[in-house]
């Protein structure tokens, strides 16, 4: 059986005008051209949900802004999202980088994990396209000299330093019973140097690191780790990992039944709304240093609000990348074009201060934003809340938590 | 080393052995049976895993009792899907079957992606957290049970090859397909009725998992390797070889990371697949070709 098409007059003004719309973009809006912006997360691979929620904050972002006129300097041009996946893998980052860069993106907002923003800022510097770092904490993403590079959120180094402020001063209130700790940490870029941070401060507070056990990702059992843990006998446990360790671990502790102080983690995976929701006897009490939005910030509980309306959870990833994004507009704004250095140079002097997040207005030193800080947050059997730092708590820290004998 | 410490590794690796035992049976009896590694296997259990989670968490079905439903949908799920997608399109050629279920995996993974995000999720029953006092060490009840399952499904699988008239036939089928052909055994019907048996494993094997794990459309690939390493170890359609190759691999992995470190100690499985492959490629059961 043969079919063969005949070509009409028909068909070729079919084709005709299936190719002008298609062959000449630019002509066919009326108004300013749109801007590229890149959003760049593991939405596939063992970083997917974490990705997942980052999109998810840069979309609510994107929609936000155009919804109210877009970039006004610019007369009103409008944000265009250009989503990568990086699959959880570094390699893979980059080459979305690339595939962007081809695609005029005017900026980066990404990546969630520091090891795979740390190549992808890296290949976005040959062009010198602004990368806005939401999440990744590793402090080497803002001291390679990259211009292009801004973090709004804080690094490992605040994050842990704020950390041990909080965690000395909930100590001491308790008397300072707790003198002992065991670091857990995931082995990868993250973990491992939030691990050597948490191992060098903790002696500043008067804790003595018995031991630091690291454990690969994904890892299937936990109880020989914990046994070990509840042969050490320390007064508290620190995590940094992701999600599902971080959960399984938690987990395993409490069937273990090892008595702590307390349970902490320094920006921990699992730490988040569903950990509660789903394993509520288990998160009651665990404690963790992290990214965090102002409670008493009105915005922020609209928006905590509509996120959830929608059957989604209002975790940090949502936020991190939603602020980044709007850090972006601002600068656009201020520079009244994307031109790249232009808003470099906008970003270098920035004072926006219409996050949500404990933050004060930025000020950025060489990419990082000097007022990003974390909070020190304990979960109960229904909900999570700030403990410190004052100024934000509204809830006295429980510590030290309940023996389970 | 504190005995203890020791005797309390060795009930955990027992214990793991026995999560691995329930994942690698079906895998054993489909490589066994079709002569091809599964590569479908990883993203099966995940949809049964989801499977256990959503009877929980929308009609409140026990995840023990939802093996009444689990077991016989995968069964229902791998015979269609053989008669349906493998056995149309591989020709019964076996390097298009494997292409065919790697597609599979690759496929069923991303629309669960899709339909479930990437969201990991867990289960809390009553007796999730329940512990056992097993000699030094405490013992999680939905561990033991797994085990106890898992050496209750391997027993039964034997039997039913070694006593049925379908496990004969399977057994000509994997011994010998085209004298088995000769003989008037419907080969393509047995092939369904293995991938069934097969995934109807991990309908089970999902169940006892839930209450342990976390489910994410990635969790395949946390247990997929792991099985490939007993299924070769044990020998390949052997469940006696499924359980001994469990139980090692288990006990690997606990020693490694209690001396190791558990970071060190992932070591251990990779060390027993490549020696396995060196010295004995057959695995310890498996039929020496």
């Amino acid at each position: 059986m043969t079919s063969h098409s005949r070509i009409t007059r028909r068909s070729i003004l079919k084709a005709g005008a299936a190719g002008a719309v298609l062959g000449v973009p630019g002509l066919s809006l009326a108004q300013a051209k749109s801007i590229k912006v890149g959003l760049l997360h593991p939405v596939s691979g063992a970083l997917a949900y974490s990705g997942g929620q980052s999109r998810l904050g840069g979309m609510l972002a994107i929609d936000e802004i155009n919804a109210s006129g877009g970039i006004k300097s610019m007369g009103g041009a409008k944000l265009e999202a250009l989503l990568g996946d990086s699959q959880s893998r570094p390699e893979v980052g980059v080459s979305e980088v690339e595939r962007m860069q081809q695609e005029g993106v005017a900026a980066y907002v990404g990546c969630f994990a520091s090891g795979i923003a740390l190549p992808a800022t890296q290949a976005a510097a040959k062009y010198n396209t602004p990368f806005l770092i939401d999440v990744g904490v590793s402090d080497a993403l803002v001291s390679r000299g990259l211009k292009n590079v801004f973090r709004l959120a804080p690094g490992n180094g605040k994050c842990v330093d704020d950390a041990f402020a909080g965690l000395a001063e909930v100590n001491k209130t308790a008397g300072g019973l707790a003198k002992t700790a065991v670091i857990v940490h995931e082995d990868s870029e993250f973990g491992t140097s939030t691990a050597k941070l948490l191992s060098a401060k903790l002696s500043g507070i008067g804790l003595e690191v018995k031991e630091v056990l690291k454990h690969a990702t994904p890892t299937r059992d936990f109880t020989n780790l914990v046994l070990r843990i509840k042969a050490i006998k320390p007064d508290i446990v620190i995590m940094s990992n992701y999600q599902n360790e971080y959960v399984l671990i938690a987990r395993t502790i409490y069937q273990q039944k090892v008595d702590l102080a307390g349970m902490f983690s320094v920006l921990g995976g699992g730490f988040n709304y569903k950990l509660v929701k789903e394993q509520p006897e288990v998160a009651q009490y665990m404690m963790d240093f992290n990214h965090w939005y102002n409670p008493k910030n009105p915005k922020a509980l609209d928006m905590r609000k509509r996120v959830e309306a929608k059957d989604n959870l209002f975790t940090f990833e949502v936020y991190c990348t939603y602020n980044s994004v709007k850090l972006f507009a601002d600068a656009l704004e201020n520079a009244k074009s994307a031109d790249k250095e232009k808003v470099i140079a906008a970003l270098e002097v920035s004072t926006w201060a219409d996050h949500f997040m404990p933050y004060g207005p930025t000020k950025f030193v060489n990419g990082q934003n000097q007022g990003g800080r974390a909070a020190l947050l304990q979960a109960s059997r229904t909900d999570i809340d700030v403990v410190w730092p004052n100024e934000f708590a509204a809830v006295k820290p429980v510590f030290p938590r309940p023996k389970f004998s | 080393m504190d005995p203890t410490i020791l005797a309390a590794a060795a009930i955990n690796g027992l214990l793991l052995g026995g999560m691995y035992t329930l994942v690698a049976s079906g895998l054993t009896l489909i490589y066994g049976v079709l002569h091809i590694i599964n590569f479908a296997h990883g993203s099966m259990l995940m949809l049964a895993m989801f499977g256990v989670f959503y009877l929980l968490t929308k009609f409140g079905i026990d995840p023990y009792l939802s093996m009444l439903v689990m077991v016989p949908a995968m069964y229902g799920l791998g015979y269609a899907i053989y008669k349906g997608v493998i056995g149309r399109l591989s020709s019964g050629r076996d390097e298009n079957i494997l292409l065919i279920t790697l597609g599979l995996s690759i496929l069923i993974e991303n629309i669960a992606l899709m339909l479930f995000k990437g969201d990991s999720r867990t289960i809390s029953v009553s007796y999730s957290d329940t512990m056992i006092e097993l000699g030094p060490t405490l013992v999680p009840l939905p561990k033991l049970i797994s085990f106890a399952v898992a050496m209750l499904l391997c027993a039964a699988l034997a039997l039913f090859i070694q006593r049925t008239d379908t496990g004969r036939a399977i057994r000509a089928v994997a011994k010998e397909r085209v004298g088995a052909r000769l003989v008037g055994i419907d080969v393509d019907r047995i092939f369904a009725i293995s991938y069934g048996i097969g995934l109807a494993t991990l309908g089970a094997a999902a169940c006892l998992l839930m209450p342990i794990f976390y489910v994410s459309p990635t969790i395949g690939h946390v247990f997929v390797l792991v099985a490939f390493t007993v299924v070769v170890l044990g020998g390949m359609g052997s469940f006696l070889g499924a359980v001994v190759g469990g139980m090692i691999v288990g006990l690997t992995e606990s020693f490694g990371g209690l001396f190791l470190g558990e970071s060190l100690g992932q070591i251990g499985i990779s060390l027993i697949f490549i020696l396995i492959l060196l010295l004995r490629p057959s695995g310890l059961f498996g039929a020496r070709r």
